[in-house]
Order: C-alpha cells, then structure tokens, then sequence
C-alpha cells in the first residue's frame, strides 16, 4: 500500500526542525514529497503545479509560530491551501425558480449518474419537495428500467420514456408534467457520454437549451486518474456547470480527481456518494477531502508531525474540531483509533498527559491487546455498517463477531461504549473539554472499567 | 482477423479459430437517436480514434510530446522532464515512471543515445517488453460448460463487456448462455437480457436468490443443453467491502460445486479511466479470487490506461481484452506494442 504523507514527511520534517524562518531551499523537499502524494492521489500534473507553486509562495520568508515546527506549518499551510481549494465551505443545491426546478446530471459513462439521480430524489422527498424522475438514456439497455426501479422503491414518480424516443422530446415532456402536476423538482439523468464523442456532446447541450436547468451536476468516479481535467473541461465548455458530484468515496481511492475537477470548473462540489444504497449521498466536506487526497486520517496527523506525541493544548485543539456526537460513527472512531496507534499507542499517549488525567486511567492494564481488539471488531464491520451502526442486528452481529474472532458479546460490549463515546464527543462538542474526554474513555476499552 | 480464445484442443495459432467476419448484429429493436456504433473496420481504428482525441487533448493542455520525439530533438533534462510529465498524465504513476525513466537514461548513457526520435523508439519497445507478459487469450476447456465469471467495480463495465464477448464467441461458433448474477442492482438483470436478445442467447436469472444461487443454477443449465461458454455477470462492488467480497469467493466456490474446476476464468474489469486505485483493485480482487485476466474498457475516450505499466510491474494479470465502445463490435485483443504505442502517441 501507498504510504501516507505523513509518514514520508516524518523525516523532511526532522531535517526542518529548528529553522525560523520557511526559504526556498529548506522546503524543497519536503515540496517534492507533496507533489508525488498529490500525484498518488490522481490530482491532475497541471493542477499539481499550479498548487505547488502556490503553496511555495505563501511559504517562502513565512515565519514559524513558536508552537510549529518548520515541518508543521508547511504542511498545515499546504492542508489549508487544499482545503481552501476544495470550496471553503459544503453549498447545497440551489431550487429557487419558479417550479419544477430542473437538475440535469450529466457525465462519463459509469460515474454513478442513475444511482446518484435516485439519491437525489430520495434526499428531496425527505425535504418534502415532490420529485419527478426522468431518464433520457436511450442508449445503454434497461436504464430506463432502472431508474424506474429506482423511483419505484423510493416511491417518486417516475416519468415513462422508451428507448425509440429522442431524449430532448422527452425531457421536454417530463418537464411539461411536472409542470401540470405540480412537481417541485424534476430530475433527467442522461446516457454517459465520452467529452470528445461531438454527437452525444450536442445532443446534452440541446437537451439544456430544452429543460433550462437551474442545477447542472457534473458527476464524477473518484477513482478518476488524471484525464478528469480533459474530461472536466469538456463538459465545463460544453454546459453551464452549477456544481458536481463525487462518487464512490466509500472505496479505498484518495479522490485526487475531486481537486482536479474543482479547479477546472471553478463549480463547487454539492455532494459525495459513499455507498450503493439510495441513502448513500453526504453533503461535501472541503475540510475531510483536503485530509484524503494528502493521505492523512485527519487533523490528527497535523500534531503526529511534530513527533513529540500530544500536548494538552493540542488534544484540546483536536476536541473543538470533531463533531457534533451525532456525525461521530464508527469509521470516525476507527480512524482515532489508528491515529492513536501511530502515536505510539495509547501507553504513550498517557506517558504525555498531566498526572492527574493519567491517573484517571486504570492501571495494569494491557491496553495495546485491547486496542487491538477493538480494532479488529471494527475492521469486521462493512463501511456501510460502521457508518451507521444501527444497522447492527444480530446476524451482522455474529458475522462480525466470526470474522473478528471475539464473542458476540464482545461485539455488543464495543457497540454499547461506543454509545458511550458518542454521547461524550456530543458533551465535549459543547465544551467539556480534556478531562471530560479522559473520564470517557476510561469506559471505552473492553476491559478497561467496563 | 483476431480471436480472444482457443480452444485447448486445438493445437493451431489463435488465427485459425479466429470468426469469420465481425458482423455488426442488429441493435435491440428501437433505433438509437443517434448511432454511436460506428464501429472500427479493422484492428487499427480505434488505435485511430484513440490517437485523435488524444491529439486534440494535448492541444489544450500545451504538452506536446510529438516535439519530444522528433528527430533531432535534443535529448536533456528538459526533454526528460517532459516525458516524465507524459508518463505521469498517462496515469502510468510516480513509481513505474521513475522505474521506466531510469532504465531508458541508463541505456542512453550507455549507448549514447541523444536524439528524440530514437530515444522513443527505444522507450516504446521497453513499454512493450514490459507490457508484454499480460498479452493472452480465453481458454476454452475440451468439455463444456467454460464458466467464466465477470467481477469488478460499479460502472466498470462488466455487463457491456459481457454482451460483447458473447458475439464474439458466437461467431466462433459457440453455444453461449449469460447468468445474470447482478442481483443488487436495479434493473441488472433486464440490461443483461437485452445484450442476450441482440445477441439471441439465453439468459438464466431469478426472481429470487443471491448470486451464488443464479451461478449455479446456471452452470447446472449450461451442462444440460451443452453448452460451450457461460458468462458470469456479477454487481459492481468495491474492494473496500469486504463482505460483497466474501460474497464473490461464495460464488466462486458454489461454482466449484456446480462443475469440477469452475469458474475456469475469473475475468476483473477495469475502467481505462481508473487512476492510482486500479492497482489496489487488482490487488484486493486477485487476492480474494485469484484473477485469470483483466478487461480494459472505455480505451476510446481521452484516457489512456496507464495505471496497466504499473500493473504489469506490479501484479501482472494478463488483459485478455479491452473495450474501445459500447456497441457489440467493440472489442479488441490486447497487444502491447499497439497499447505501447496509443500510450506514447
Ligand atoms: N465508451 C465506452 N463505454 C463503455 C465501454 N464499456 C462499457 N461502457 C459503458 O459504461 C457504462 C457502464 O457499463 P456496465 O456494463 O453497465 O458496467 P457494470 O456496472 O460494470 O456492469 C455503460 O454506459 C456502458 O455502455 C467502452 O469500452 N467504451
Ligand atoms: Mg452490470
């Protein structure tokens, strides 16, 4: 596996120690370290550049907070460029028109644009909007069909279209029902296309001219390698782009195409898909992706750079960035747990901590074993599941249990700390601070007062 | 005049067995608003197709590799620079560019090479040397059903693939039959049942059952009417799921129990499109199920499939064929000198 930015940059960061001042020289290769994880990440070569550049002018002559090490803030500096890059903050669709409001979906052939169309419309529903779903995809059989499943289970009508049909007719159609039936939304998914297939590009753009759109989406794989900015730029010349989506992010893939696709457009990123399921759409976070595609679990790894483990000021730093306990699942919490490993584990971590929190730790214990327990009981668990925990019946409970090779109620005594843990990141969030947190985790390990 | 697959029993050359005439059959019932088929008539079009829209994208993007390659070009730090940038935006990945730009300075230093054209010629024959290895073809077995199962990611384009195979072999002729083990997504089965109607196959499915239990059934019906080839469609998952992976072991080994030794071919499907991730795809599907080939697809938009240079140096499955199309006649066999070639072009 790839090795991630932080690792590589562990030893940049040493060779960076104890300079004031960022120059030109001393960054350099902590510079090329970051060029070659964006390119492992599949942001564009063009993109790459532009960024690196960027990033080397901010950098230059910037003084060094005393807090920071040279290495730290260069790389908190490039985590905020990317961040920023990425769209500052999560925008939504924007429906203001007058009824039915069109979003067209448009894209490659397989990115996920029937799937994300039946999000959409299920996202919409929940907001009490009427949706209409139509599909202009003549070409690749039975996609009619699937989008008509698709609003079938979801119960949004769906608008008939066949195969004989010219997809401009029937977008035209759809959009003459929504209007007498008063749909607040109509959405028109269309056949993948290839940017360089000139036919299919017209047959979008009047498509467009028909429906007059008011959302655009650009749907994107983010798996995507470097032709997402040839393939970006077409569709962006092609039509007016309002905004796009990521799919497939719930894969190992670091999304690099996401910052490629932004820069080109210029169009922000509405949403990701994390999953096959109809609820698998989340709003986008700037913040998460600029953490993906540099390789690093999150803000975690920011503090791991400077090597000396964790301070209080810092961990309560950390504290204020995670969310509200409602958004803390399962992967968030694996996540912790694998940065708190690269800390040198949780003996470590207590070694740092004022005597008074430590002591709030029970003694004697073999906390490494049960870290890698818990680890082990999670990694059994599918994304989907560790998302949403509720869906941990009893059959999935034992498959987990097998694969993990613990006791189901091993399984069941992680599931009821880890309601535990929510609960408390829910009080930190309202600021409880450190103590509060240690006081938590005492009841977080499986035989660590539990 | 190619085939994709031999027969074990015969000893000739895959030429021989190769169909007679890439006939275009008739596409489903209804006219397509426009026809996107266009198909190539000889193995070089899409090589063609590839090259043009590759022409145009370079144009935007200002990095032209023809000037590398000219004859005369002087060969510095700037022109190695450049071809790294090439190799790069090919997908082919940081460490197997390094890997190629190493070996080709070493043998320029050595054999004090220092002209452009030359240099490229001799980087296109290192790219086919290294791509090579993967160059192979289907095997059918002496007795019937060859169970060859198709997996991959979600929009890889497993189904297409399927409905392109199956002409092919029946222009072998072969007696080919589909199992439509896609049963997650909506509307899976009808789209593999249209690729059967074009191509007059039968297509086992069922209103119930998992995939395993499609599979089956399917090898069990394929046994009793003889017949010579069953695909396997599978839904698109992605790696990271390992229970839908475990699934796909399930399915492989309710295959076993269906017909000693089956599937014969466990075939992933990759997007030409696919960046970095393809490498971990192969990876994490060859470890589950131990891959017999890889199938390329969608080779006639603007990507170039490089992550396969990785690939090949990293986990070499061989391509057994890749796709340039979404009509029946677009498949085309894997030959590294002509990928080579599209990938430097
Ligand atoms: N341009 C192009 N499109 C392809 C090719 N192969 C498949 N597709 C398209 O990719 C999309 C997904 O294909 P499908 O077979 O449904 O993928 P699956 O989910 O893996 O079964 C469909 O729109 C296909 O028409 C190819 O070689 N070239
Ligand atoms: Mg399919």
């Amino acid at each position: 596996m790839l090795e991630n930015l932080t690792q590589r940059l562990s030893t940049v960061v040493r060779t960076l120690r104890g300079q004031a001042r960022l120059t030109e020289a001393n960054i350099a290769d902590a510079l090329r370290e970051v060029r070659i994880a964006l390119l492992e990440a599949d942001v564009a070569l063009p993109v790459v550049k532009d960024f690196i550049q960027a990033v080397r002018e901010q950098a230059v002559g910037m003084e060094v907070h005393q807090s920071l090490n040279p290495g730290q803030a260069l790389i908190s500096l490039v985590h905020k460029e990317l961040t920023k890059l990425m769209g500052d903050q999560a925008v939504g669709l924007n429906l203001a028109t007058t009824p039915p409001a069109v979003i067209l979906m448009a894209g490659l052939q397989g990115s996920g644009k029937t799937t994300t169309s039946g999000k959409l419309a299920r996202l919409l529903k929940e907001g009490k909007k009427k949706v209409l779903l139509v599909s202009a995809d003549v070409y690749r059989p039975a996609a009619i069909e699937q989008l008509r499943v698709l609003g079938e289970q979801l119960g949004v009508d769906v608008f008939p279209s066949s195969a004989d049909q010219q997809p401009v007719a029937i977008a035209t159609a759809a959009r003459a029902y929504a209007l007498t039936h008063f749909h607040d939304v109509l959405i028109v998914d269309t056949a993948g296309r290839l940017a360089i297939d000139e036919a299919m590009m017209a047959e979008i753009q009047a498509v467009h001219a028909a429906v007059n759109p008011i959302e655009t989406l650009f749907v994107v794989d983010a798996m995507q390698g470097q032709d997402a900015v040839n393939v970006a730029r077409a569709f962006n010349q092609a039509l007016p782009l309002t905004g796009v989506v990521l799919t497939k992010l719930d894969g190992d893939a670091r999304g690099g195409a996401a910052l490629s696709v932004r820069q080109i457009t210029g169009r922000p990123i509405k949403f990701v898909g994390v999953g096959e399921k109809v609820d698998g759409l989340e709003p986008f976070h700037p913040e998460r992706m600029a953490s993906r595609v540099l390789g690093m679990g999150d803000v975690l790894s920011l503090i791991e750079q400077a090597q000396k483990g964790v301070d209080v000021a810092e961990a309560e730093k950390l504290a204020k960035k995670i969310k509200a306990g409602k958004d803390f699942d399962l992967e968030d919490f694996k996540s912790q747990l694998q940065q708190m490993k690269k800390m040198g584990g949780i003996g470590s971590l207590m070694e740092k901590l004022p005597g008074q929190l430590a002591g709030a730790m029970p003694a004697g214990q073999d906390h490494e074993k049960s870290l890698a327990r818990v680890e082990g009981i999670i990694n059994a668990m599918t994304v989907q599941e560790r998302r949403f925990p509720a869906l941990l019946k009893a059959s999935r409970k034992r498959r987990i249990a097998a694969g993990s090779g613990v006791q189901v109620q091993e399984v069941n005594r992680l599931l009821n700390q880890f309601e535990q843990m929510q609960k408390m990141m829910k009080m930190m969030s309202k600021g409880g601070g450190l103590a509060k947190m240690m006081r938590g985790m005492k009841g977080m390990m499986p035989g660590m007062g539990g | 005049m190619f085939s994709f697959f031999r027969s074990r029993k015969s000893s000739a050359p895959p030429a021989d067995v190769a169909p007679s005439s890439a006939t275009t059959q008739p596409a489903g019932a209804a006219a397509p608003a426009i026809d996107r088929a266009a198909p190539a008539s000889d193995g070089g079009g899409w090589l063609q197709r590839l090259r043009s829209g590759l022409a145009r994208t370079r144009e935007r993007l200002g990095a032209n590799l023809g000037s590398l390659f000219h004859l005369g070009a002087k060969v510095d730090e700037a022109w190695f620079e450049q071809l790294e940038e090439a190799l790069l935006m090919a997908d082919v990945g940081v460490t197997a560019t390094r890997r190629l730009l190493q070996g080709l300075r070493e043998t320029a230093r050595r054999e004090q090479i220092n002209d452009g054209a030359a240099l490229r010629s001799l980087l296109s024959s290192q790219l086919a040397d290294l791509l090579r290895p993967l160059e192979r073809t289907i095997v059918l077995q002496d007795a019937p059903p060859t169970v060859v199962l198709f997996v991959g990611v979600n929009g890889a384009g497993k189904t297409t693939s399927i409905g392109k195979l199956a002409q092919h072999l029946l222009n072998d002729g072969q007696q080919v039959m589909l199992a439509a083990g896609d049963t997650f997504r909506a509307a899976a089965v009808e789209q593999l049942r249209a690729w059967g109607e074009r191509n007059q196959v039968p297509v086992i499915s069922q209103a119930q059952g998992d995939s395993a239990a499609v599979i089956f059934d399917a090898i069990n019906s394929a046994r009793a009417r003889g017949t010579s080839v069953l695909l396997a469609d599978t839904a698109g998952r992605l790696p990271t799921q390992l229970h839908l992976m475990e699934e796909l072991r399930k399915v492989q080994r309710v295959a076993g129990k269906a017909l000693g030794g089956a599937p014969h071919e466990v075939l992933l499907v990759l997007d030409a499109n696919t960046g970095q991730n393809a490498l971990a795809q192969v990876r994490a599907f060859d470890d589950a199920l131990g891959l017999t080939g890889l199938i390329v697809t969608k080779l006639d938009g603007t990507a170039k499939g490089g992550i396969l240079a990785a690939i090949a140096a990293e986990r070499p499955i061989p391509v057994v064929f890749i796709g340039v199309g979404e009509s029946l006649a677009d498949l085309r066999p894997f030959v590294a000198q002509e990928y080579a070639e599209a990938l430097l072009a």
